[in-house]
Formats: structure tokens, C-alpha cells, sequence
């Protein structure tokens, strides 16, 4: 084995491979940075030139550009609080917060440097486990990967919040809306209401993009200040995120563990990877105050984790050629156009390729988060730019990705919808970690759970697995009352000093009822295998909003229940009311349904800058022409497509 | 105020004009074609493709097998069709392919420029009367079709060693891992229940690789694949022992007969099976059979343009096909990216589209009722 690793190294290493490896990093770090691209539009640019290309060349570059993906998505994660792709939602949690302090390079750093540790871990074991991994694979049956998902669902106890009512009802609102969409045991549509987009259910993009980043950005905007409030940039925080990760390598080492064996169990999806690995970090952190807040360790977990996983996804991918992630699907079709067939013949007659692979991803790990390290300092400056100038850009670059998600303009308007929904939560302090939770499993808790009926009845109990993952399950849920993770403690902690009014919270909590009762009324109308899971979620969520309704109407100031940031925050904290975000992000996105996506972003940049962050006729010029070349260019170079208007 | 409002409105005439400039300059090579009448004889030049690009619709995800076939062809259309077109390959999906479909049928003109690549699963929600689809293959016309075809195999713990011992299985309550009760899982569950075989399905699964793999880990004793999944992934079972071939469902020859599998002419295609436990190939069932099994995979892939289009653009189209599939690097990479079935034009590709896309009504209600009974499903 070992001569044949060492082969594969000399291969790669070659003058006439490595360059395309360099490509493929190059290109996977570019695209990275746009949340909501990833391999996908990575494949389309690059397939182009994959046809002129050797097995080698070609293995390199995809596996280059997909292994960097989820290393330089953490930037906006970290620095704007805007999800970089599907796994690295819970980085966003505590890196943000950590950016917000002052201290984002010092988060990028440590991000970089546990993402390097989890993408060599990843390849570590890949090249041990690949040749005797297809017994433990298929070792996870149905009724195995229902009780993962379970498992995962435990993790919203270390996140619900300090009231655990609301973190309940959060992800059992995640979970029916996830349900929303063809019933995956009979096929009938749910809660559909007569729009042909909701066939498919929301998609995750969107519901991340807009429950995490939307509130950020529209709370930075009433602030309009730099994201680093007036805090200074810390000195030598580049260097203090690599010695973080360094004392916290056990942790950095069991996170990588999670990612691997999340990624090769097929089936699971990486999008719920981080939410493990931060649920862990948690539950095994003594002290957990500063979750949320800005606690380091709550980035080297995610981090370490997301990078771990496509080792491990490349395990169900090459061997039997069902991709273990997005990102993996688009790897598999590019084996399939050099003419490589995934298949038991990767780890006989090709392993020569295996081999090749595991190196391309080793390499372009190191050379990604390399990268990545070293333009984390500079990158930090964008911190400290006064939001107004920054916010049309993001408003651009996360509308842009919310559309890419199905290329419906309808896309535009759920983000909307669901950006609202997250900047309620935020202010009532609803838990958004566990709404996302619920939302990411909801399909694969169902489907599963379906399966195993089916397939092992109630003895799906006995199975040795499942009574591992129960256990497994049962501790973290043990160890998820000790605690749990609050964004706004600090402010809890105030308001409990003022009386709050309740009736914004009420409307807002009267009006998820009312969305839970529709829901219900939709269920009992399918049939009982269509229907039954939405409804054990629904009529679970009930005895919570009586408790939540009773602790309102009794009017108990000092419960958790009870919160209001904007009553809370000090008088002067917000320059504008809650709602002109949501107008001029409505208003671009009215404007690009009748005129197209272009012409409305320009204006829309124009006129924020010359109204919003009175800038000069010149810096206006000049921001807006670098916004629309920049999306022009992207778009032009992916043949991506924009909202066109009406024509 | 007044000043903020003057640069504004001056900076917005002058970015508009601009970029509404741009946009004019570079779409001013896609000029468009005049054409009313039905496939007429409207001039066209030799070098009507030269600058253009052509966007290929794939109502698929990529990395699938649909988006795989058109990203495969994409550039060899590039090189052999006349005026080196640029193929943009743009992925649309979504309801299981109906979203894609529909976006073609709203905006595509008979000018060659938009083409639309279906596959089985697009032809069944179109052939039951989905009230969401809102393509109508009868305003289409082939470009290129490209059949393939499907192997069931079973277990050897069922112990039976092939098709001829199939009646030990009828009695045999079997489980089979589908995706959902309209797709192209419709094929084979109809076939096992035109045997008499007692086989629940079990919906849910995304894929037929998630169905392979419930194969693999025994959950299901019962499964099919397409022809090159099965090739590439199920042959290496059957040569170990775990898996045994069961019957393919058939291929079309040139005149729509259903005749053994070129991949698998060792195996028995479906027909074969059927007759031998003494039924006819002929009455309603069996119809109903050959419709469905020629939409999902004797007209697997087909590639559409509007049936306005001008013979001489399909013309050019097809040349170039043709001209590609004499290419060096295209027969030896096609076997291993597609599988062994060849990408047809002309004649033989309008047998296909009409073998896949025209089924009595007779046919369709009788699927339905079949549907309703089965699955508790209202069409």
C-alpha cells in the first residue's frame, strides 16, 4: 500500500499535475467567498477545460476546488455574519460575535488553522479506512440513521436558549417547515397552499442565508456603525487564533472525528455536520458562558468539523458512487465526464486514483487554508468600514445567492419572508440555532423514520446501532441541561430590571399559533402515513404555547419567556426603525421583478449611498460601477443567471 | 436634500444608459430569425450558429444523469456543429423535472437557441396529466433521442438462481425501495405486479443509488438500476455472488419491437419473463407495459426544439451529431460517461420521441386506475 501512496504523491507532484491542483484551489477560494456558490458553479467553469485534461490533472483540480469550499466560505461567516455554504452555519454563531469584538482576525485565523487540521484528518483516515470501509458503511441502515437524526435533534438542548419553551417551539416550527413539500412516504403534497414553488419544500440556502444573516445585516444597519463597534482591532490576533487551536487540539481532533464520520454515512448530509460539532463543543465545555458571545473554541469546532467531512464524503462517494454532500454530487459527475466510474473498482484495479484523490485533498487543504491565513489579517480591515458603505453590497451578493437557489424570483421574496421571521426571533429571543436544527433534519428524521417502520417494524429497537446512537443520544441530552447557549444573556439580564410591554412579543407568538393551527388543519387533510409526522410535531408544540401563553398573560416579568431587545437596548442603540431595512431590501427586490436584477441593483446603490451613507459623487460613482462590475463578472464567468423583469 | 436627489437621478441616467447600452451591444449578435409557419423553409445560413450560444435546459440538479449527458455532449457540439455555437448548459431543476420543462415551454422561440434535454422522469408526469406540467411534447420535435435500458436483480438469499425459477418468488411478500409512486419507479413496480409478484413499495428514497444501497445493507431483497449504474456498480456484485440478474426490460429495434437488451443478451427482457408464466403479450396490461417502459427507456433522453423550428437549423444540428459521433475522442470516452446505447438522430430519433411520448388514452386511464388502486394516488 505504502509504495502505491507514495506513487500517487510523486504523480501529483509532478510539473505537469500540480499547476491544475493550484487552479482548482484558486478557483474553489474564489468561489468559496460567494455564500451560496459552491462546487456547482465551480464545475461549470471548470469543465470546460477538464475535457483537455489527464485523469490525474483532472481528479486534482475537482478535488482542489472542492476541499477549499467550505475553508474560504468561513470568511463572511465570520466577518458578516452571512452563512458561506451549508456547513458552516454554526460558525456564524460565535465567529460573528467574535468580529463584532474586534477579534475577527483572530477567528479567521483560528478557523483557517482548525480547517487545515480537519481536512488533514480527513485524509488521514480516508487513506486508512478506504480500503475496509464498505462493510461499516452499510452497517447504517435506515433505522441507524433515523436515530442520527435524532441525535442531532438533541443538540437543541444545549441551544434552545435560556427558555427552553421557545427553543422547543423553535425547532418544531423548523421541523414543519422543513415537511413542507412532497410527503416523502406517499408522495402527496403538504402545506402547499396552490404555489408550485413550495412543491419542493424551501430550500436550505435560502433558510440560512435569511434566518442567520438577514437580522445581522438589517441590525447593523439601524446601528450603522462598523461591524467592529468602535472596538479596536486587536494586534497579534492572527497569531493568538493559531495558538487557540493549538490549546484546544483535543477538541480540534474529536470535531474532526465527528465531521469523518458524519460525512461517510450517506444519507446524512453535511449541513447538519457543524450543528454536531458545535452541539458537542458545548455540552463538554465546563464553561459555557461565552457561547454565542464570542467564545473561540465555538469556531475551532465547526471549523474543524466541515473541513473533516469531505474526507469522510469521499468515502460513500467513491466507493459506491452515491455522493455524500452537494458537493460531492458535482465531484461524481466530473468523475463520470474523464470516463472514472465510482464503484467497488476504486479500491482494486483504480486505487492507484483513490490514492490520488486523498493526496489532491491533503495538498489542497494546506494550500487553502494557507492562503486563506495569510489574507485573513487584511481581509479583517472590511470590519472596520462604516456599515453603510458595506450594506448594498451585501444586500447584493445575499440576494444573489438567495436566487440561485431554484432561479425563481419567488426565491427573493422567502428570503424576505424569512429574513423577517429571523430578525423577530432575534428581538424576542427565539432561538435560530434550533429553528435551523429542526429545519436541516426534519426530511431525513421522516423519511427514515418511514423506512424503518416499514423494513424492521418495533424491532428496529434491538438493532445494536440504534442502541448505540439512543445512548449516545441520551447523554447529550444530559448534558444539554447543564446548559445552554444564549446570545442575548447579557440582555435577559437587563430587561429583567425594566417591565417589559408585551404586547409586539404576543402578536409575534399569536401569529406563529396561527401558522401552527393552518399547518394542522392541512395535515388532517392527507392521508395517515402523509400526514402523521406533521402532526405529532404540531400537537407536541401545543402544551408549549400554553405555558409560553400563560407566563405572557400572567404578565411574569422574571421568566426567560419574556424578552424584547428592542425595549431592552440602550436608547439611541438604533438610528432607524426595524422596519426601513425591509423596505429598501423590498423595494430592490419590486424594482428587479418589473426592470431585472441589474438595473435595480444599481439604482438601489446609488440612491443608498447618496441617502443612507451621504457619500460623495464620486465615491458613489465609483462603489456602485465596482458593485455591478463585480456581479457582472461573476455571473458572466459561471453563466449564472439574474432575475430578468419583465420582458 | 435637493443636491442628494440631483446626484442621484444624474448618476442613475448615466449608469442606466450605460449598462442598457452594454446589454443592447452584446445581445446584438443574437439576432433573431423570422418564422411563422411550421417547419418551413425559411432561408438559413450555412453559418447561422457562428457567435451564437445556445442554452441546453437541464431540468435536472447537476452532477445527475441528465445534467451529466448534456455537460458530456456540450462540448463536442461546440467542435462538430457547423459555426462552432457555444453550448451553455443551464440547470433548472425541480419538481422532479417539471419545473425545467415548464421554464422552456414559457420562454423558448423556434429560432434553435433554447433546446431542452427530458428524460424518462420528465415524460411520466406529462403522460399521467400532472395538472403542474405545462410542456406539450406534441409541440416538440427531436433533435436527438438516446434510449437505455433497465436490469432487475434479486438476492440470492430469495434462492432462486435466475428468471426461470421466477414463480418461486410470486408467493413472497418482497419489499422494493422507490422514490415515489410517479416516478420512473412506475416501470418497474407495474412489471412486478404484471408477474403476480407481492411486492410493497417503500417510497422516500432519493435515488435509485439510495436504492442500491438498501440492496447492499439487505434491506431490500429486490431492486433495479439503469443500465450503466447497473454496469458500473452491480455487475461487481453479481460476479462476488450478492447480487442475482433477474431480466432487463427490453430494447426497441428500429421498427418499435421490443427485442432483447444489446448490453444484456443474456438476459431475458421482460416479455420473455411474462410469457413464461403463460401469459399473452397483447391486451391492455401488456399496452400499458410497453407504453410506459418506451417513455421511461426505450426514449430515455431526448432533446427538443420547438416543432416550428426551421428543418435547416434541425439539420444543422444533427450534421454536426452525426459528424461527432464519427470523432476519435468521443467513441472512446461515450462507453465509460454514457454506456453502450448510441445517441440517435433523424428517422430513427422521431421513432423514438413518438414510441415515448404518444400513449392512448386507453393506456393512460388504465395507469391511473392502476395508480388509485395501488397507491391510494388521485391523478
Amino acid at each position: 500500500m505504502l509504495d502505491l501512496v507514495l506513487q500517487a504523491f510523486q504523480i501529483l507532484f509532478s510539473p505537469e499535475h500540480f499547476p491544475f491542483l493550484i487552479m482548482g484551489v484558486l478557483l474553489g477560494l474564489v468561489i468559496g467567498v460567494f455564500p451560496g456558490l459552491g462546487g456547482i458553479a465551480g464545475l461549470s467553469l471548470l469543465l470546460p477545460f477538464i475535457y483537455g485534461m489527464d485523469e490525474v490533472s483532472a481528479l486534482a483540480t475537482l478535488v482542489g476546488l472542492v476541499a477549499v469550499i467550505p475553508t474560504s466560505a468561513t470568511f463572511t461567516s465570520v466577518l458578516m455574519g452571512i452563512p458561506g455554504s451549508s456547513s458552516s452555519q454554526a460558525t456564524v454563531l460565535d465567529g460573528f460575535a467574535l468580529a463584532k469584538k474586534g477579534e475577527a482576525s483572530r477567528a479567521l485565523a483560528a478557523a483557517f488553522t482548525s480547517s487545515l487540521f480537519g481536512g488533514l484528518f480527513g485524509a488521514i483516515i480516508l487513506t486508512f479506512f478506504v480500503q475496509i470501509a464498505r462493510p461499516m458503511i452499510l452497517l447504517f441502515g435506515s433505522a441507524e440513521l433515523f436515530m442520527l437524526a435524532i441525535f442531532g435533534l438533541s443538540m437543541v438542548g444545549s441551544l434552545s436558549g435560556k427558555s427552553i419553551t421557545k427553543g422547543v417551539i423553535a425547532c418544531g416550527l423548523g421541523l414543519v417547515i422543513g415537511s413542507i413539500g412532497a410527503a416523502p412516504a406517499t408522495g402527496e403534497y403538504r402545506m402547499v397552499f396552490g404555489l408550485d414553488y413550495l412543491y419542493d419544500g424551501i430550500p436550505l440556502v435560502i433558510i440560512a442565508l435569511s434566518i442567520f444573516a438577514f437580522p445581522e445585516i438589517s441590525e447593523l444597519f439601524r446601528k450603522d456603525s462598523a461591524i467592529a463597534e468602535g472596538a479596536k482591532l486587536s494586534k497579534g490576533g492572527w497569531m493568538n487564533g493559531i495558538k487557540d487551536v493549538f490549546k484546544n487540539k483535543w477538541l480540534a481532533l474529536r470535531c474532526s472525528g465527528i465531521g469523518t464520520i458524519v460525512g461517510a454515512i450517506p444519507g446524512m448530509g453535511g449541513s447538519v455536520v457543524d450543528w454536531i460539532a458545535y452541539g458537542h463543543v458545548v455540552q463538554s465545555s465546563k464553561d459555557k458562558s461565552n457561547f454565542g458571545k464570542g467564545d473561540i473554541r465555538g469556531v475551532i469546532a465547526p471549523e474543524s468539523a466541515n473541513n473533516a467531512k469531505e474526507g469522510g464524503a469521499l468515502m460513500p462517494t467513491l466507493l459506491f458512487g452515491i455522493p455524500g454532500s452537494g458537493s460531492m454530487a458535482v465531484f461524481l459527475g466530473g468523475m463520470v465526464l474523464i470516463g472514472i466510474e465510482a464503484g467497488p473498482s476504486m479500491v482494486t484495479k483504480n486505487i492507484d486514483l483513490t490514492y490520488t484523490i486523498i493526496w489532491s485533498l491533503a495538498v489542497a487543504n494546506v494550500l487553502g487554508a494557507g492562503l486563506s491565513l495569510f489574507l485573513a489579517g487584511p481581509i479583517s480591515q472590511l470590519t472596520r468600514i462604516k456599515f453603510s458603505l458595506l450594506a448594498p453590497f451585501m444586500i447584493m451578493v445575499i440576494s444573489f445567492a438567495a436566487f440561485q437557489a431554484t432561479k425563481d424570483i419567488i426565491d427573493l421574496w422567502v428570503f424576505l419572508v424569512f429574513g423577517i421571521l429571523g430578525i423577530f426571533m432575534k428581538r424576542f429571543g427565539w432561538s435560530r440555532p434550533a429553528f435551523l436544527i429542526g429545519f436541516v433534519l426534519s426530511t431525513q428524521a421522516e423519511s427514515y423514520l418511514n423506512m424503518s417502520v416499514q423494513f424492521y417494524s418495533w424491532k428496529m429497537f434491538l438493532r445494536p446501532g440504534v442502541i448505540i446512537i439512543s445512548i449516545l443520544t441520551l447523554i447529550s441530552i444530559y448534558y444539554s441541561r447543564k446548559g445552554s447557549v444564549d446570545e442575548n444573556e447579557e440582555l435577559i439580564a437587563q430587561g429583567l430590571k425594566k417591565e417589559l410591554k408585551l404586547m409586539p412579543q404576543i402578536i409575534f407568538a399569536g401569529t406563529i399559533a396561527f401558522f401552527i393551527i393552518l399547518a394542522l388543519w392541512d395535515s388532517f387533510k392527507q392521508s395517515f402515513l402523509g400526514g402523521i409526522f406533521p402532526i405529532i410535531i404540531l400537537v407536541g408544540m401545543i402544551p408549549c404555547f400554553i405555558a409560553l401563553f400563560y407566563v405572557y398573560l400572567k404578565n411574569k416579568q422574571d421568566r426567560p419567556e419574556i424578552f424584547d431587545a428592542e425595549q431592552v437596548a440602550e436608547p439611541g442603540t438604533f438610528k432607524s426603525p426595524w422596519y426601513e431595512p425591509i423596505l429598501w431590501v423590498g423595494g430592490l427586490y419590486i424594482l428587479s421583478m418589473i426592470i431585472g436584477f441589474v438595473p435595480s441593483i444599481i439604482l438601489f446603490f446609488i440612491f443608498f449611498f447618496t441617502f443612507k451613507a451621504e457619500a460623495s459623487w464620486l465615491k458613489t460613482a465609483i462603489l456602485t460601477a465596482a458593485g455591478v462590475i463585480l456581479l457582472l463578472t461573476f455571473s458572466h464567468f459561471l453563466n449564472l443567471e439574474l432575475p430578468q423583469g419583465l420582458r | 436634500m435637493n443636491r442628494k436627489l440631483t446626484q442621484s437621478l444624474i448618476l442613475s441616467v448615466i449608469f442606466l444608459l450605460l449598462y442598457f447600452g452594454f446589454d443592447a451591444y452584446s445581445n446584438g449578435a443574437q439576432s433573431e430569425i423570422k418564422s411563422d409557419e411550421q417547419g418551413s423553409k425559411v432561408s438559413i445560413a450555412k453559418d447561422y450558429f457562428k457567435d451564437k450560444k445556445i442554452q441546453w435546459i437541464i431540468p435536472f440538479k447537476e452532477g445527475g444523469g441528465g445534467d451529466t449527458w448534456a455537460r458530456f455532449n456540450a462540448p463536442y457540439f461546440t467542435d462538430n456543429i457547423a459555426g462552432n455555437p457555444v453550448i451553455l448548459v443551464t440547470n433548472i431543476p425541480g419538481g422532479g423535472s417539471i419545473k425545467g420543462a415548464n421554464y422552456f415551454a414559457n420562454n423558448v422561440k423556434p429560432d434553435g437557441l433554447m433546446i431542452l434535454g427530458t428524460s424518462g422522469t420528465t415524460q411520466m408526469p406529462y403522460l399521467l396529466d400532472d395538472p403542474r406540467v405545462r410542456y406539450k411534447y406534441d409541440n416538440y420535435k427531436p433533435i436527438m433521442a438516446y434510449p437505455t435500458g433497465g436490469v432487475v436483480y434479486c438476492s440470492p438469499n430469495l434462492g432462486i438462481s435466475d428468471a426461470s425459477e421466477i414463480e418461486k418468488l410470486l408467493n413472497k411478500p418482497l419489499k422494493y425501495a422507490s422514490q415515489g409512486p410517479t416516478s420512473l419507479d412506475i416501470v418497474p413496480m407495474f412489471s412486478f405486479d404484471l408477474l403476480g409478484m407481492d411486492v410493497q413499495a417503500v417510497f422516500g428514497f432519493r435515488g435509485r443509488g439510495a436504492g442500491r444501497l438498501a440492496f447492499e445493507r439487505g434491506e431490500v431483497l429486490l431492486d433495479y438500476q439503469t443500465s450503466s449504474a447497473y454496469l458500473k456498480n452491480v455487475v461487481p456484485l453479481v460476479e462476488t455472488g450478492e447480487a442475482i440478474p433477474l431480466f432487463s426490460f427490453g430494447a426497441l429495434d428500429i421498427n418499435g419491437n421490443l427485442i432483447r437488451d444489446p448490453s444484456f443478451p443474456d438476459l431475458p427482457h421482460f416479455g420473455e419473463v411474462y410469457e413464461q408464466l403463460g401469459y399473452n403479450l397483447n391486451g391492455i396490461k401488456w399496452d400499458t407495459w410497453f407504453a410506459f417502459m418506451s417513455a421511461g427507456f426505450g426514449g430515455m433522453k431526448l432533446l427538443l426544439t420547438p416543432k416550428e423550428t426551421p428543418d435547416e437549423i434541425v439539420n444543422q444540428f444533427q450534421e454536426g451529431i452525426e459528424k461527432m459521433k464519427m470523432d476519435e475522442k468521443y467513441k472512446k470516452t461515450k462507453v465509460k460517461a454514457l454506456g453502450l446505447y448510441e445517441q440517435v438522430t433523424g428517422p430513427a430519433a422521431s421513432k423514438i420521441f413518438d414510441l415515448a411520448t404518444k400513449v392512448d388514452k386507453e393506456e393512460k386511464e388504465y395507469m391511473k386506475d392502476w395508480l388509485r388502486t395501488k397507491f391510494d394516488l388521485n391523478l
